[in-house]
């Protein structure tokens, strides 16, 4: 593989645009991120489009009738809720294996007010019968296991959703730029135990944009390079109780050791991360999972403010998914779209001062789990 | 693969909500246990094991209606229909193999719900389906009443 690095990024703010095509939400990430990268649609020799809940209806193609009908290869990826960022790696392996020299991955998503449930399945319904499939009690017991093997509180997962809360004030794309207090956290109505209604990320609609080509095309778009040091994708191992309750934790790990192992670097090394709180008993459990932290020490790492903006490692400066939103689709090419920003310093109010390395994390249940870091 | 169950009840008149749920008398739970490297699985259509990867290998075997709650969460939001609260639990089984269930007679409150907690497998019908048929599902309840 060559280097790869991301010469283009665009992202129209998250929320609920119920009158609009997503395709049209997708292209216009799109023509964002070709005008960051000062390029045309004839400059884009391959599309990667992410897309989960309308997977079937070649999005890709409707972006491309939309923006200009190249005629180029177009590829439709769905990959749970790494979906986007799955989209993200075909873009940078078209480059990288030297077969295109400018890539283009858009992810994209309408959610209107229905999230993504469950994992699949036919036959008649089990839910609230046999337990519950539904995310926000899987990821609500995956946060039980942390209770119970360390004494994590439920405090401690608020704290998380404050913190991001606050963040997301400084992001004019976030969905919600609202800030919560903790008492506003843990008194707020209980969706799954232990997470309350604002520890879930909402629903919502968006789309992202990113642009990846060769050194050559680096030189002749004359951008400040920001290189992609690694892409990781794993799947779920086979873990004991994985068929039953969804581990979330191994795939991340795997895919964390590979990937510091790729970039040759360490979780030290981060000056920021973009991590996928689906729920904020999913942060808690990242910080350990990626080693941003010493395994059993995520609470206690909250308590003393490791992840705010300005701290040891700042997570999710963007607001993350609990407050900036998660389009599905989307989600994985905008933590990109983050990780870019800062690693350029163009990200404004919210600026990691002197950024220089990144990641952006996605993990899909079912499962996936992408890694990319990025250099600048 | 052979069977190990032939139910003694009217499948006429009632059947399981699930594959791996035997109604009995008594009604168990169903696995499947791959003969080559022991990984058990709750009982569902599969051609070969997801740990080692041996195909065509395996033994039905009867689960134990004993577990122990190993996670929980309390669910108070979900799709139209369904009442809440309710306690959504993994359950750990002796043989290895873990079952998503709900928890009946118990609060829905944390400080109730000790991990680890001994639990035993009943079953109830939940609906009547389209053919007429009580549909049995099983649930978990503390196995000692305090």
């Amino acid at each position: 593989m060559r280097d790869v690095y991301v010469l283009g990024v665009g992202m129209i703010k998250f929320g609920r645009f119920k009158d609009r095509d997503v395709h049209e939400l997708a292209a216009e990430a799109a023509l964002l991120a070709l005008k960051d990268a000062g390029m045309t649609i004839k400059d884009i020799e391959l599309l990667a489009s992410g897309n989960l809940l309308q997977a079937s209806n070649m999005i890709g193609q409707r972006i491309m009738q939309q923006i200009g009908q190249t005629g180029i290869p177009v590829i439709n990826v769905s990959n749970a809720c790494a979906t986007g960022s799955t989209a993200f790696r075909d873009a940078y392996f078209a480059v990288g294996s030297g077969e295109y020299e400018v890539a283009m991955a858009v992810g994209s998503e309408q959610m209107g007010k229905a999230g993504l449930l469950g994992g699949g399945g036919s036959g008649e319904s089990v839910e609230g019968i046999l337990g519950s499939g539904l995310m926000p009690a899987v990821f609500g017991q995956a946060g039980v296991e942390h209770m119970r093997q360390y004494g994590t509180t439920p405090a401690h997962f608020a704290k998380i959703s404050v913190k991001n809360h606050r963040h997301s004030v400084k992001n004019p794309l976030s969905q919600y730029q609202v800030e919560v207090s903790l008492d506003d956290v843990l008194n707020a109505r209980m969706v799954a135990y232990p997470n309350t209604l604002y520890m879930c990320c909402p629903t919502g609609d968006g789309a992202a944009a990113a642009i990846v080509g060769s050194e050559a095309m680096l030189k002749k778009f004359g951008k400040k390079p920001v290189k992609i040091a690694c892409s990781v994708l794993t799947s779920d191992p086979w873990t004991p109780r994985d068929l039953t309750l969804p581990d979330v934790n191994t795939l991340t790990r795997n895919a964390a050791r590979e990937a510091y192992e790729r970039a040759g670097v360490g979780p030290d090394d981060l000056d920021l991360v973009e991590l996928h709180d689906c729920f904020a008993t999913a942060e808690l459990l990242h910080y350990e999972n990626l080693g941003l932290c010493a395994e059993g020490e995520a609470g206690r790492a909250v308590d003393e403010g490791w992840f705010e903006h300005g701290g040891k490692t700042p997570v999710n400066v963007s607001g993350g998914l609990l407050s900036k939103g998660h389009p599905l689709g989307a989600t994985g090419v905008a933590n990109i779209y983050e990780v870019v920003t800062h690693l350029r310093g163009e990200a404004g109010a919210r600026q990691v001062e002197g950024a220089s390395v990144g990641m952006a994390h996605v993990i899909g249940l079912g499962s996936a789990c992408t890694i990319h870091i990025l250099t600048a | 693969m052979s069977e190990t169950t032939t139910p003694a009840t009217d499948p006429k008149t009632e059947r399981p909500i699930v594959p791996f749920l035997a109604l009995g008398p008594p009604p168990h739970l169903l696995g499947l246990r791959c003969s080559h490297c022991g990984t058990t699985y709750l009982k569902r259509g599969r051609v070969a094991c997801a740990k080692c990867g041996e195909t065509g290998t395996f033994e039905d075997i009867r689960l134990s209606d004993r577990g122990t709650l190993w996670v929980y969460s309390i669910v108070h939001q979900s799709a139209p229909g369904i009442p809440v609260p309710y306690v959504a639990a993994i359950v750990d089984l002796p043989e290895k193999v873990a079952v998503r269930c709900t928890l009946i007679d118990v609060e829905p409150d944390p400080a109730k719900l000790a991990f680890g907690l001994p639990l035993k497998m009943v079953t109830k019908k939940v609906r009547t389906d389209k053919e007429g048929r009580d549909v049995i599902a099983f649930f978990f309840t503390p196995a000692e009443k305090p």
